[in-house]
């Protein structure tokens, strides 16, 4: 059906998506919109469907049913048309370690059919954009982690994307080497490129994400910004406990009516509340003596173990 | 980046990205292979220049002053030297390209995940496939190449067509190669698998192609071996160009139709093989 409010037109439609393998339903009838310009998310565990949606995006997996319309082309029959929109990061780093760091971006610049001498500076502003200058000539294999994945990043740059597709950017790197991954990120949404990232790191969904949707077992369990799932799932803070593994679960039986849910935890009690230090007064009056005792605010991470009675990372 | 720079800087439209990808992908990716290769062009010159000097050198200085004193030996006319150095060249190339099908097949889709890389820009997998034998090709035609002028030096190539051995060899190499790209492209996990390859299909074929002596000359009960093997047909074929072999016209064009049949068919199963794959 063609739709009146031009304007409004998103950049990638997902209607019911499904990708079988087998028997299995990896993605199982996922359906969103992706509007120019947004930070989308799909935050969802190992093996939820977040890389499958993303291999179907660039018509690089082949769909078993359901809709995708990518800038108004279909990327299953255009591919090339499809691909040549897309910045793609994928979730394994395959930069060509038998060639220099410029020369990786240049040779993939090639794919697209650009200019040498576009490509000449294209490759000397991405370096600098990636922080990787003294880098030019030095080999793939020298780099650090972080550096081949901004290596990654830039090589995805190099059309100057849309959009740009980013499979778990920061898995395996450090904490500083994600702020700087963070960082170049954002600066790139502040140009007004449409992010699509997926990842199981709930604080890279908070800084990154304007919208996302949690997926698991290939299927949304929500949808919305951070902010939004936060109040529409969690209490505002968490009150977290620990009275030593054996004694947790018994400990809970007695924390009835200290927040609004409890969650026990292998190794700890959470304690769902509008204000945690209010109900640590009140476990301590019962004469419950935890051994340590946290207030934190509520993330992302509460909303998927509410969600789904597991947490991200297993 | 600066927004002047960013100005200054116009990126090409999308739809003209893809059109060219469309059409000259596989270059694309073959020039990417050849770039690769200049990691192990030493490598690839010392092969190219060593092979056929010690081969030449072994069989002419060698084996040839032996063979050819005696009386009953005879090999189309010409000196051993000369009857064995095309079946040399067209054998390197066969075994250069078995090689080039093999390792940097699983290093594109496992090892180092190489094909990975233009699978996810305008490229589709067909074209990776067909860069690759490309890039491969330029490989031997360099070779044979080398080879062929290392024979004019050691005086093994008399007849006046002997310059057809370079493409004889290329064609022989990718009859071979080809269907066994296609095979790489199916290994999920490398067991062995390629020096059993090496060991038993590419070793063997090498010894009974006729090689080193006129096929006709083993038991019948082998020469099978030969008549399916590329390698004997490139043999044949190498020795119409360089010595002037004579063999009935129908022959001839069997060497050629089943070199070409064999290359043509493998490329098209490779790159079957490569949407398969990348493609799930």
């Amino acid at each position: 059906m063609v739709t009146s409010v031009r304007a409004a037109q998103p950049v990638i439609t997902a209607r019911n998506l499904v990708k079988a393998y087998g028997d299995v339903n990896a993605v199982d009838g996922i359906s969103f919109d992706v509007p120019a310009g947004e930070s989308f998310g799909l935050l969802g565990p190992n093996g939820a469907g977040k890389s499958t949606t993303m291999r179907m995006i660039g018509g690089v997996s082949q769909r078993t049913s359901g809709q995708l319309d990518i800038m108004g082309l279909d990327p299953e029959l255009q591919g090339p048309e499809v691909r040549a929109h897309l910045g793609v990061v994928p979730q394994q780093d395959n930069l060509d370690e038998e060639l220099r760091v410029r020369d990786n971006l240049i040779i993939y610049g090639r794919y697209f059919g650009l200019s040498r001498s576009y490509l000449a500076q294209r490759a000397d502003e991405l370096l600098e954009f990636a922080q990787l200058e003294d880098k030019a000539k030095a080999r793939v294999d020298s780099l650090s982690g972080g550096m081949k994945r901004r290596l990654t990043i830039a090589r995805s740059l190099i059309n100057d994307p849309k959009i740009l597709l980013l499979d778990e950017p920061t898995t395996g790197l450090d904490p500083q080497a994600r702020h700087v991954l963070w960082d170049r990120l954002f600066r790139l949404k502040e140009r007004g490129v449409t992010l699509v990232l997926t990842t199981h790191y709930m604080d890279e969904a908070e800084q990154l994400c304007d919208r996302l949707i949690v997926v698991d077992k290939g299927q949304i369990m929500a949808e919305g910004s951070p902010a939004e799932l936060i109040r529409k799932h969690s209490s505002r803070e968490v009150l977290e406990v620990r009275f030593g593994t054996d004694r947790n679960a018994a400990a809970a039986d007695q924390l009835d009516g200290t927040g609004d849910r409890i969650e026990v935890l292998p190794d700890r009690v959470l304690v769902y509340s509008e204000n945690g230090e209010e109900s640590l007064e009140v476990i301590r009056a019962r004469g419950l003596r935890p051994m340590t005792s946290l207030v934190r605010r509520a993330s992302l991470e509460d909303v998927f173990l509410r969600l789904t009675g597991r947490s991200l990372i297993d | 980046m600066t927004e002047d720079s960013a100005q200054r800087l116009e990126v090409q439209a999308p739809e003209v990205s893809a059109a060219k990808a469309r059409r000259w992908g596989s270059f694309y990716f073959m020039e990417h292979m050849l770039r690769s290769m200049r990691a192990y062009a030493v490598t690839i010159i010392v092969t190219s220049v060593g092979n056929p000097l010690l081969y030449l050198f072994s069989m002419g200085v060698g084996l040839a002053s032996i063979v050819d004193r005696s009386p009953t030996a005879h090999f189309a006319g010409v000196g051993y030297l000369a009857f064995a150095a095309p079946a040399l060249l067209v054998s390197s190339s066969v075994m250069t390209c078995a090689n080039e099908m093999m390792f940097p097949v699983m290093d594109g889709f496992k090892w180092r995940r190489i094909y990975y890389g233009p699978h996810v820009t305008p490229l589709v997998p067909g074209q990776l496939a067909a860069g690759h034998v490309m890039a491969v090709g330029v490989r031997l035609l360099v070779q044979c190449s080398v080879f062929f002028l290392i024979m004019l030096a050691f005086g093994a190539a008399v007849s006046p067509t002997s310059w057809l051995i370079i493409p004889i060899g290329v064609l022989a190499g990718m009859a071979f190669g080809t269907p066994l790209m296609a095979y790489a492209a199916r290994i999920e996990k490398e067991n062995f698998q390629f020096s059993m390859i090496q060991r038993f299909i590419v070793m063997p074929l090498f010894l009974f192609s006729g090689t080193f002596y006129p096929l006709e000359t083993m038991p019948r009960a082998m020469q099978w071996i030969g008549w399916i093997s590329p390698l004997w047909h490139g043999n044949q074929l190498g020795r119409l160009a360089t010595i002037g072999l004579t063999e009935p016209l129908w022959l001839v064009a069997v060497h050629v139709v089943y070199l070409a049949a064999l290359g043509v068919i493998g490329m098209i199963w490779a790159r079957r093989n490569y949407a398969r794959r990348m493609n799930a």
